[in-house]
């Protein structure tokens, strides 16, 4: 007797695909339902502060920049470029930001804005020369570059060296919570619209067969430039914020932590869907906190965690989801 | 300037016998062993360990290779063997794997000045007038000897004839019935070896520390890049250049600035000549 | 008649590692007229086009486009010129709609410079050039995924990537190959039919009666050297030819 899986449509979302769904009260909330509700959700916690606690609310915080840094990693991906080094976009934007505010006394706003500006141009010019070379060369290089800033700085002892620097804080609490958040919803909803527009699909086409694009007449470094470019501003800004939210900038940033745990969120999200990543972080780093205890062995668990996810749930969580919840499952008998 | 000469030739020998570990796998198998800086402070710890349980120096040295070689092999047939071809993985296990080591080994406490290695040969001379250490002439002529066994390994004999053809097409090698697997093991067991050699070698120069491990991986990837990769030559030219300006820096300012040098030769390199300086890459290429 | 050459190819030598792919291969080509490009396997067709293309540079040797030097150029600059290939392993865009494919080249500067702001929209013209190859317009398979789509329609939609860029010279390589004799006696009309509105057509085949029936002329190569030029009824009669194909 052999099974195999049937999956079927749920009536409710096959009632929903035409007009008629807005007949019912029942369909409309299955459609908007997942829609706003994480928005929503996101956007309360930080008035939740006496509930959720100071501690959670910083992991909140922590966890909206690294999904900026994951939507930021993603959209690389989505042209092909694997990239590790997340951490030098977030770096380059701290010290940016602490080289305009404490060494130039800029005010916040305007040196987190130039951070992000200066980062993303800054980072892009280093890495886009590697983007031409073979897949595997990019994503040592993209490895390889926070690592030799961070030693660089140790050693050399410029920016700071292992003092660090310190900047001023941005003030506001409502201001502190909510920027990144509105940010990064920002950010998600911007790229999931262009990567849905006919950009988006030369985009994809790019990682797909380069050639094929190219003899089509389109010019692929432009492209890749473009999206380095957007990629390492997204990434920059994350970096240049969280500089002024601690008021510090240290070695620390160009530390490995914020290279891995975007790939992570990334991968158990699931390719292609931006939105997989971000609920990739919100799943993922409440638990990195909970790791710290175990010191820099964190990234071998990583390691060994990312293998796992890859093994077992390859379509990544965010299409688990959405997969049960369009659809019923059922074992039939052939 | 004859300590300019004479001390760009050491320094250039020091860090062509680091790299050559991590250049030979690389180019012949394709797998970039990031685990490199790693099983270089692996084989100097053991070399002291082995030390220190009452074996000669120079036997403890044999083994430390022996030990390291053997982990690179099984590194390769335990976590690398199943995902070859998939790039991301290769790099992840694999750092994660050197890191695994490196801060294992920071744990169990191997971070003071207590451990160093004692120099296979002690004592100095002078040579032109300059003062030199025998320790350093050794370097420079194991790497000197390295090199010239590496060539005659490669062109002469069968298993470095098979190394090559791998390096080469390896799919034509494969049908020629050439194990690819066999092949890039035994490339990964070669170049640990030779790491481990080189760092019971030159750890005596200096102190075991961890921040070592992360150095001479970035500095053997910095060569093999500038150099070109899938070049003994390359390597050979990168590790001279670099030689004799992590020397000029040394004499003039800091030598604490070289970090910054190998940051942007590798940038420098990417902007004006992907494929480095020997390099057999190409660039683009219609694959049918 | 020098005005008549839209393309010249002079001296063309490529070497892969000791191999020699091309050996000072030359050859014109007139406006508006079919080339056809045949020869044994491995004679250097591919490598050829990928020189004429720009995806490999020439180790001696240049290429001329109505006059001027285009030898090395990068490949998405001598499509923008006007000189349009087509790939013989068929790799589309997977897990995206066909007509999706078509959309790429009509995002291209080529395309926004010879149409202007007034093409109208790129999906309903992606949907039109689709049907000109064959793809029933008000059946699904336009919409369909490109991994549901059967060889002989993967090579149209490669065809129709490449019209949609408005080719002055059209390269197919091996366009036929792999399809059934139905759809081959759908497709020559599409080539002619772009041939009549002055497209000029360089074909590399290995289905010969087709390719005899519509050429105007054809290239031989073999082992990287073009051995033998002319139009196809001479082509028949070369000896040299039929040694190189049937070993006689």
């Amino acid at each position: 007797m052999e099974y195999r899986i049937e999956r079927i449509d749920r009536g409710i979302k096959a009632r929903c695909e035409d007009i008629y769904a807005l007949l019912s009260l029942k369909e409309i909330a299955y459609l908007v339902f997942p829609r706003f509700f994480p928005v929503f959700a996101i956007l309360i916690i930080p008035l939740l502060r006496s509930v959720i606690g100071e501690y959670w609310e910083k992991v909140f915080f922590l966890t909206c920049n690294l999904a900026i840094l994951s939507i930021s990693l993603e959209l690389l991906l989505s042209i092909g470029l694997i990239s590790l080094g997340q951490a030098l976009f977030f770096g380059a934007g701290a010290y940016f930001s602490a080289i305009f505010n404490n060494y130039m006394h800029l005010p916040v706003a305007l040196s987190i804005i130039a951070a992000s500006v200066c980062g993303g141009i800054f980072c892009s010019i280093l890495i886009f020369p590697a983007s031409r070379l073979r897949g595997i060369y990019f994503t040592i290089i993209t490895l390889c570059l926070p690592l030799f800033l961070f030693r660089i700085i140790e050693v050399t002892k410029i920016l700071g060296g292992t003092q660090g620097i310190s900047l001023s804080p941005i003030g506001n609490y409502y201001l502190e919570m909510y920027i990144p958040s509105v940010f990064m919803l920002t950010f998600l909803f911007g790229i999931r619209r262009l990567m849905g527009t006919d950009c988006g699909i030369i985009i994809r086409a790019i990682k797909d067969n380069e050639f094929s694009v190219m003899a089509s007449g389109i010019n692929v470094y432009a492209y890749k430039f473009a999206v380095i470019l957007i990629s390492a501003t997204i990434g920059s800004f994350s970096g240049a914020y969280t500089a002024h939210f601690y008021q510090f900038v240290g070695m620390s940033v160009f530390s490995l932590d914020y290279s891995i745990i975007p790939l992570t969120c990334v991968l158990l999200g699931g390719s292609s869907t931006f939105g997989g990543s971000v609920l990739g972080a919100f799943l993922i780093v409440p638990v990195s906190e909970a790791l710290r205890i175990f010191g820099t062995l964190r990234i071998v668990i990583y390691s060994a965690f990312l293998i796992l996810v890859l093994l077992l749930l390859p379509e990544g969580i965010f299409h688990y989801i959405q997969r049960k919840y369009h659809k019923i499952e059922r074992w039939k008998r052939i | 300037m004859l300590l300019l000469i004479i001390y760009g030739i050491i320094n250039s020998s020091i860090i062509l016998l680091q790299t050559i570990g991590f250049g030979l796998t690389f180019s012949i198998s394709g797998i970039p062993n990031l685990s490199y800086g790693a099983l270089y402070i692996l084989g100097g710890i053991l070399s002291w360990t082995f030390l220190k349980h009452g074996f000669p120096l120079w036997l403890s040295i044999l083994l430390s290779c022996a030990v390291v070689a053997s982990s690179g092999f099984f590194i390769y047939w335990i976590f690398l063997y199943r995902i070859r071809g998939a790039v991301l993985l290769e790099v992840i296990v694999s750092f994660a794997l050197g890191i695994a080591i490196i801060e294992f080994l920071r744990w169990k406490g191997f971070v003071t000045y207590e451990f160093s290695l004692p120099a296979l040969l002690k004592g100095s001379t002078e040579l032109f007038g300059i003062p030199v250490d025998f320790q350093r002439i050794l370097i420079v002529l194991s790497s000197f000897f390295l090199i010239i066994l590496l060539y005659l390994f490669s062109h002469y004999t069968k298993l470095g004839l098979a190394l090559r053809g791998v390096a080469q097409n390896e799919q034509t090698a494969l049908s020629v019935g050439i194990n690819s697997d066999l092949v890039s093991s035994v490339s990964m067991m070669i170049g640990s070896g030779i790491c481990a050699f080189s760092a019971s070698l030159i750890l005596p120069l200096g102190i075991i520390s961890m921040e070592t491990a992360y150095d001479v991986l970035l500095v053997s990837i910095c060569v093999s890049v500038v150099g070109g990769l899938g070049s003994i030559l390359g390597m050979l030219l990168a590790s001279l250049i670099f030689g004799f300006i992590k020397t000029a820096i040394s004499i003039y300012l800091s030598s604490k600035w070289m970090m910054l040098i190998y940051f942007i030769s590798i940038l420098f390199v990417l902007m004006i000549r992907p494929s480095g300086l020997f390099g057999k890459l190409k660039q683009i290429e219609e694959r049918i | 008649m020098e005005e008549d050459i839209i393309l010249k190819v002079e001296g063309i030598s490529k070497f892969f590692d000791g191999i020699k792919a091309l050996e000072d291969v030359s050859f014109h080509v007139k406006k508006g007229e079919i080339l056809g490009i045949i020869g044994p396997n491995g004679s250097g067709k591919t490598t050829l086009i990928n020189i004429i293309t720009g995806f490999l540079k020439p180790d001696k040797g240049k290429v001329f486009f109505k006059g001027k030097e285009i030898t090395g150029m990068k490949p998405y600059k001598i499509a923008d010129l006007g000189i349009v290939r087509s790939f013989q392993s068929v790799k589309p865009i997977y897990h995206i709609p066909a007509y999706k494919n078509v959309i790429i080249p009509l995002c291209s500067k080529r395309i926004k410079r010879l149409k202007g702001g007034k093409y109208g929209r790129r999906d309903e013209v992606a949907i039109d050039i689709l049907e000109e190859v064959g793809f029933e317009r008000d059946s699904k398979i336009p919409y369909k995924n490109t991994d549901e789509l059967t060889h002989g329609y993967l090579k149209r939609l490669e065809l129709a990537r490449c019209i949609a860029l408005q080719p002055e010279i059209l390269i197919l390589d091996e366009i036929l190959s792999g399809m059934s004799d139905a759809e081959v006696s759908s497709t020559v009309p599409i080539i002619e039919g772009l041939n009549r509105r002055s497209v000029t057509v360089i074909m590399i085949e290995h289905r010969i009666r087709e390719l005899f029936q519509i050429a105007d002329r054809i290239i031989v190569l073999s082992f990287g050297k073009k051995i033998a030029e002319g139009h196809p009824k001479q082509i028949i009669r070369n000896k040299e030819v039929k040694r190189v194909y049937l070993g006689a």
